[in-house]
């Protein structure tokens, strides 16, 4: 096999407008399904990341590692790119005899960063989202699972005025595209 | 526009985050059924106007299936639940009845 490197989708595009939009990654990215609640399944995902199980609908942090809670049965553990092999490994040996599934999705999701001070962040994502994301609504930790455009997406804040989305890597330039053009400016009165 | 909930993960959201899955509570009947029930199976769906219960995925969200009843006349949502069922919760029924007197639909009332 040939030495192959892991590219992300866009090779790191950046757009800048009334909120900076960057490609991340590469980033290890487990999906990890199981019953959430069992006391060995929350063990596991503890050693592999230091996070805790996220409660419904949030995501937990614990030094660059995240765990997102995704369905009630699946949690999406995000990870320093070249450490997927091993937390595969230490999953498989702390879940023995425990019903889950682990698989490795780093190469199959794009990653984006959307930030920026005060409001504007939460502007551009209420342009293209179904979703209340107004200051009190939203706010860091919280994750939603929702339809950016006409696309699947999931995205974290982070901290006040810093989301993460998450898309499938074969949209990643749709998904890049539309949130450049929703940085721009308009005449249009601001929703926040 | 609908504004459904979905019941696994806690979001409410509306209509275009989900998609429809046609009538709940249908009862399969294959191999070895008349050819009466296989084809009222396949084929005869209810048209009512007023309390109808459908199936509903969170397409754009969680992935996940659940049942909901609404009024196909006012767009009203009743309620959701899960569809690891074979009926409608009866709470939900209660407020059917309450808010829908008198109504019916298939063998629920």
């Amino acid at each position: 096999m040939s030495d192959a490197k892991s590219v992300t989708p866009l090779q790191g595009a950046k757009f800048d407008g009334i909120a900076t939009v960057q490609e991340i990654g590469p980033r290890g990215m487990i999906t990890l399904r199981g019953t959430l609640s069992d006391a060995t399944f929350a063990a596991a995902v503890e050693a592999v990341t230091g996070c805790t199980v996220p409660a419904q609908r949030k995501a937990s942090f614990s030094g660059g590692n995240a765990v997102l809670w995704m369905t009630p049965d699946e949690l999406m553990l995000m990870l320093p790119a070249g450490s997927v092999a091993g937390a595969l490994e230490t999953l498989a040996e702390k879940l023995a005899g425990v019903h889950h599934l682990a698989a490795d999705v780093s190469d199959a999701r794009a990653l984006f960063r959307l930030s920026a001070p005060g409001v504007a962040a939460r502007e551009v994502l209420a342009r293209l989202a179904p979703v209340d994301i107004a200051p009190g609504q939203f706010g860091p930790g919280d994750l939603r699972r929702t339809r950016v455009g006409q696309v699947a997406a999931a995205f974290i804040m982070v901290e006040e005025g810093v989301f993460e989305l998450v898309c499938f890597r074969s949209v990643a330039r749709y998904v890049f595209d539309l949130l450049a053009d929703a940085c721009g400016e308009t005449t249009a009165q601001p929703v926040f | 526009m609908l504004i459904l909930t979905c019941p696994h993960c806690g979001v409410t959201a509306e209509e275009t985050e989900f998609h429809a899955g046609g009538e709940a509570h249908l009862k399969r009947y294959g191999p070895g059924s008349s050819d009466a029930d296989f084809e009222d199976y396949m084929f005869n769906r209810v048209n009512p106007k007023g309390v109808h219960f459908e199936r509903w995925r969170h397409v754009y969200g969680c992935g996940k299936w659940f049942h909901a009843a609404r009024c196909t006349a006012t767009l009203e949502v009743f309620g959701t639940y899960p569809a690891q069922t074979h009926q409608p919760p009866e709470a939900l029924l209660d407020i059917i009845r309450q808010k829908r007197p008198g109504w019916s639909w298939r063998d629920f009332s």
